[in-house]
């Protein structure tokens, strides 16, 4: 292996963003290596689109250091969206074009042969699953197929890097699954793949590495595995009550069977290492919770305990 | 900076021309609308008016008085119509934000749709200057050149067209540009010569684009061409250039922020 292969796709060191007076990125350091599925993880506002924009080479860094492929965005902008795929969070297909040709003018942009780009435009498109819809507008597609279309898009030139801007959001559960087996296969061919999102479970399922970010910070970083190891006990203890707060005496009778105990609007969380075991203590207790549910942790109590918050507003 | 950009906003040229294809309503009413003009008021309202004095002084029917300032117009119109689809283009269909995250730039958006506007204007000159040429209103080899320079009007207007949707909020704002257009379009001395105005007003009237624009095919299909053609071509290039350039900018403050 040469040195050049070592350095990482994406390096950023203290990168901020900010809009007037509002700092959407604030200070931000990471790395993205080839190959790696990496992702940002955070609530709506927390800075994951102005950093993914930036990296995109549509929108200048306010402060700190950016570094795309060893390039420069302000400088080499144009360099290195040449060898970017990018998925944006809003859709931006052609209206006025056919979905094959949403393909072939795309790739035209990109300075592509139109012999190329017709028969990459197949092979993509073939990839995910829209050949039956080739001569289709854009308008009529569900949800899911225009998002598959944007991502098919994404591809024609190739790319070094994909950047996916909440490649699911707002799809139904099934699209979000087609949408997720197809990014999986991108993945096992070995793409780097960037992708922002507040859905814990693609995070979980999608991201070999990630930071989780809050008001234009990193609060950690880490494989999913090693963030619910590190900052989440392996299992939780959920109690549902019917009430919009649970009774107030029952945080302290229950103080000592979990490690840690959160309380949300109508559910308490406890964390520990035997969920089963700890919800039979409670149980013992007399406590009456309208439900109660023995879970693993995941990312969503991962960003709880960092930032107090769930991701998704309850 | 032109030679690389040209190349690259020819791709917006050819998305362009993709997405017109079922659109040739619209190309042709560029077309009818200048030779309805040419019927109704030249050789209608001219059988009325009898002769009037060309640039030159010479005796000349009022159709062929005007057919040269409706070329113009058509030019003018064609292109400023397009720039308001990059209007549309910016704010609903979010165009140039997928063109952006491409290798094009801001430039290269500025080019592709002033080349896209061009060519429509050059469409209509062809197929105006022909019809005009059979009914006999074009009196001079120059009159080739017609077609040159209704492509720089086109230029022109385009490049300011698109700079000018660039500070379009809502389609309202859009009555301020007719606002401009039509006074230019009757008052440009597109109907009588500039000799009806007084001295001051004739000043005013020579600095408006149409004005430069009118001046230029009209000398070029009447077969009288002097300085003051260079004169036009020099304004209406400047005019187009700073157009582009300001259009260039908007979109880069606008969509690159
Ligand atoms: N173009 C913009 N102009 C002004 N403020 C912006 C702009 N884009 C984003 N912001 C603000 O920056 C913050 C972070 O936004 P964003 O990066 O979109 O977060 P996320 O993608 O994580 O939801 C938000 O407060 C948002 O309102
Ligand atoms: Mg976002």
């Amino acid at each position: 292996m040469n040195a050049a292969a070592e350095l990482p796709l994406v390096h950023a060191r203290g990168l901020i963003k900010r809009f007037d007076d509002l700092v959407a990125v604030d200070g931000i350091d990471f790395d993205v290596q080839k190959g790696e599925a990496f992702g940002f993880l955070g609530p709506n506002g927390a800075g994951k689109s102005s950093t993914m924009r930036m990296i995109g080479c549509v929108s200048p860094p306010s402060g700190g250091t950016l570094r795309v492929l060893g390039l420069d965005p302000v400088k080499n902008g144009a360099d290195i969206r040449a060898q970017l795929g990018v998925v944006p969070q809003e859709d931006t297909l052609d209206l006025e074009l056919t979905v094959r040709e949403n393909m072939l003018i795309y790739g035209r942009y990109f300075g592509l042969g139109r012999k190329v780009v017709h028969e990459r435009a197949e092979r993509l498109l073939e990839f995910v699953q829209l050949e039956e819809r080739l001569d289709s507008k854009v308008e009529p597609l569900s949800g899911g197929m225009k998002r598959r279309l944007t991502i098919a898009r994404s591809l024609i030139n190739e790319p070094d890097i994909l950047l996916l801007d909440e490649p699911t959001t707002g799809l139904d559960p099934q699209a979000r699954h087609v949408v997720w087996d197809r990014l999986h296969e991108l993945k096992h061919r070995g793409a780097t793949l960037l992708l922002t999102t507040h859905y814990m479970d693609e995070a979980e399922q999608l991201c070999d590495r990630l930071v989780v970010m809050d008001k234009g910070k990193i609060a950690a970083e880490g494989s999913p595995v090693e963030l619910i190891r590190r900052y989440s006990t392996r299992e939780v203890v959920e109690l549902r009550f019917a009430a919009e707060r649970p009774p107030d005496d029952l945080a302290a009778r229950i103080d000592g069977l979990a490690r840690r105990v959160e309380t949300l609007s109508g559910r308490l969380l406890l964390y520990t290492d035997d969920g089963d075991r700890t919800a039979e203590r409670v149980h013992e207790l007399g406590v009456q919770a309208q439900s109660t549910l023995v879970r693993r942790s995941t990312l969503e109590d991962v960003f709880l305990h960092l930032t107090g918050r769930t991701l998704v507003d309850e | 900076m032109t030679t690389i950009a040209l190349p690259r906003g020819a791709a917006l040229f050819e998305r362009n021309a993709r997405a017109h294809r079922s659109h040739f309503l619209i190309i042709f009413s560029g077309f009818f609308e200048p030779l309805f003009y040419l019927l109704s008021m030249g050789v209608g309202l001219g059988h009325f008016v009898g002769k009037v004095p060309g640039p030159n002084g010479e005796l000349i029917s009022y159709a062929s008085f005007i057919a040269p300032a409706l070329l113009a117009t058509a030019a003018m119109n064609g292109a400023i119509y397009d720039s308001s689809s990059v209007f549309w283009k910016m704010k609903y269909m979010k165009l140039y934000d997928s063109v952006l995250s491409t290798p094009l730039g801001p430039i290269d958006v500025a080019v592709g749709e002033t080349s896209w506007a061009l060519f429509r204007g050059l469409l209509y000159a062809i197929a105006f200057l022909t019809t005009v040429s059979v009914l006999g209103h074009v009196h001079s080899a120059w009159a080739v050149l017609a077609l040159p320079a209704a492509l720089l009007v086109g230029f022109a207007f385009a490049g300011m067209g698109i700079a000018g949707a660039t500070f379009m909020r809502t389609w309202q704002d859009f009555e301020f540009l007719n606002l401009v257009q039509l006074p230019m379009f009757l008052f440009s001395a597109t109907f009588y010569p500039l000799s009806v105005y007084p001295g001051w007003l004739q000043v005013v009237v020579r600095c408006t684009p149409l004005y430069n624009a009118i001046s230029l095919i009209r000398g070029l299909m009447l077969g009288v061409v002097g300085w003051y053609q260079l004169v036009n071509v020099l304004y209406l290039l400047l005019f187009g250039a700073i157009g582009v350039r300001i259009a260039e900018r908007r979109v880069g403050k606008l969509l690159l922020r």
